[in-house]
């Protein structure tokens, strides 16, 4: 297998460039895909038998809550690359990636309590599965933090790429922790994503929702990468042509 | 369609309330994350561009 | 190798005695939380034995948490943690015999003490083999976590705040499988699972938890 295109995401030039090429393709595919599935899924595809249409939130719910899970293992993917091939970029990606994911989990959580509103009669309870996100969500405050109160940027990178390893490798231990906790305290809840089999008209909305939100992930990502690149290599002279070409 | 009208589409069944903030703060949310950078960039290309005009005056 | 580690233990040991504050302190923080919950729910003894599993070991993960602050701090200052990095021994031998040490004196001591204060609030003798149990294969775990945080904030000004909410959220899984064994005893049910699986998770950390605190420290010795 051809390795080159690994080493080049090292030059940030490089990637400078073939991030401004891939980003209207991938802003397009983004609004596209969220505008149909939020239409489809909010007026086209039939109520829930049980909850009516309240269920519709589940279009954005699940597209966030996926999002801010993949997003922190992206983190820690990205802290073995930079820690292993020393690649600045992936500590740029690293540090970029974690206010995405953070927002991307306060999405999940206040869905979910709106969601739970009318279908369990209160704002919060202790599902598992809500429970989870919420210690998603401090994980993810821990890595900001640590990046943010180390003043060195390689060994803010650097911490924060062991932070996120670490976390990642407890993130099934508390999976599986807090619903067997959730089992013990609260039988038999009534679960949101739990329902016999959904057809067609309803999940094929929301797998095209699914997609927007991974685009929309990557245009939210490179945009904050790629002004990132430009502040790191101010002293570069092809950043100096970027400068002055953008006026 | 699922709705037999635009009201009944708004009412979405005595849960609109839920439905539309919950959408409208995530959509929110969404454009802030795309808007904050693009705007984070325009800053700092201008006030790269003042510097660069600084520094090359004599 | 293992001269070192048992070298290094005895200097550990030495130093923890030289300044018995920092031993005491976290086991009277401990004592004093305790106290705290019965002030604030009531004196009712029904409610507090159904709340004592959770109570203490809330307040034992936050004492553990608090005596971790200062766990690399002298060393770092004194550059002793530079001379850890440099030396021809493995870095990772070398922490876990320093967090082995730190358990052995302030861990150990708040296992002891938690049977005590369960039975002030509450806890009925029974239930105290499993407390000692759950304790005893849990603080470890939470020592050895607190490490790495500990390792990662060495180097700033103030490393307290962030410990906590670095290392909290990774404490959980101990928190639910120890107060859960604390109450499945309290309710006549047998414990085993639940310390078999604290086991588990402490055999995972003792391995894995070294490498993440070399890493840590040599992060913060270089910046």
């Amino acid at each position: 297998m051809n390795w080159t295109w690994f080493h080049k995401l090292g030059s940030p030039k490089w990637f400078y460039d073939i991030s401004g090429r891939w980003l209207p393709w991938l802003s397009l595919a983004a609004a596209l895909l969220i505008g149909v599935g939020t239409v489809w899924g909010l007026a086209f595809a039939p109520p829930d038998y049980q909850q009516g249409n309240s269920f519709r939130i589940i279009y954005i719910h699940v597209p966030a809550a996926i999002l801010a899970q993949s997003c922190y293992v992206m983190l820690a993917v990205a802290g073995v690359v930079g820690l292993v091939w020393k690649m600045k970029l992936a500590d740029v990606a690293l540090q970029c990636a974690a206010p995405i994911g953070a927002w991307m989990t306060f999405v999940a959580l206040l869905t979910g309590a709106v969601w739970g509103k009318p279908t369990w009669g209160a704002w919060w309870v202790w599902d598992a599965r809500l429970t989870a996100m919420l210690i998603l969500l401090f994980l993810y405050f821990g890595v900001i933090a640590l990046g943010q109160s180390i003043s060195n940027r390689d060994s803010a990178a650097k911490a924060c790429a062991v932070l996120a390893i670490v976390g990642v490798i407890n993130i099934p231990i508390i999976k599986y922790s807090v619903d067997w906790w959730n089992t013990l305290h609260q039988p038999a809840t009534f679960k949101i994503t739990e329902k016999p089999a959904m057809p067609a008209e309803m999940w094929v909305p929301l797998l095209i929702m699914v997609l927007g939100f991974y685009c929309f992930f990557a245009v939210s990502l490179l945009l904050r990468m790629r002004l990132e690149v430009l502040k790191r290599e101010s002293r570069a002279s092809w950043v100096k042509a970027e400068v002055e070409r953008s006026l | 369609m699922s709705f037999e009208s635009f009201a009944d589409f708004l009412a979405m069944g005595k849960h609109g309330l839920y439905v539309w903030t919950s959408y409208g703060i995530s959509l929110a949310v969404l454009a802030l994350n795309v808007a904050l950078p693009i705007l984070a960039r325009r800053r700092y290309l201008q006030d790269e561009a003042r510097r660069l005009r600084r520094e090359s005056k004599p | 190798m293992s001269n070192v580690f048992t070298q290094l233990l005895s200097r550990e040991a030495r130093l923890l005695f030289r300044r018995p504050a920092e031993l005491l302190n976290p086991l009277v923080f401990f004592a004093i939380v305790v106290a705290l919950f019965p002030l604030a729910v009531g004196p009712e003894s029904k409610l507090l034995e159904t709340l004592s599993p959770g109570l203490v070991w809330v307040a034992a993960l936050l004492a553990v948490l608090l005596s971790l602050d200062g766990l690399f701090r002298s060393d770092f200052e004194d550059g002793s943690l530079e001379q850890w990095v440099l030396s021809p021994h493995p870095l990772p031998l070398l922490v876990l015999a320093k967090v082995l040490a730190h358990w052995l004196f302030s861990g150990l001591a708040l296992v002891l003490l938690a049977p005590l204060l369960a039975l002030m609030l509450g806890l009925p003798a029974r239930c105290l083999p499993v407390l000692l149990l759950s304790l005893l294969l849990g603080t470890p775990i939470l020592s050895l976590l607190g490490a790495v945080g500990a390792a990662l904030t060495v180097g700033l000004k103030r490393g307290g705040l962030l410990l906590a909410l670095l290392i909290l959220p990774l404490y959980i899984p101990v928190l639910i499988l120890g107060s859960g064994a604390l109450q499945a005893a309290l309710q006549g049910l047998p414990a085993v699972g639940q310390l078999l699986w604290l086991a588990s998770l402490t055999a995972l950390a003792v391995t894995l938890t070294p490498f993440a605190i070399a890493a840590g420290l040599t992060i913060s010795v270089g910046e």
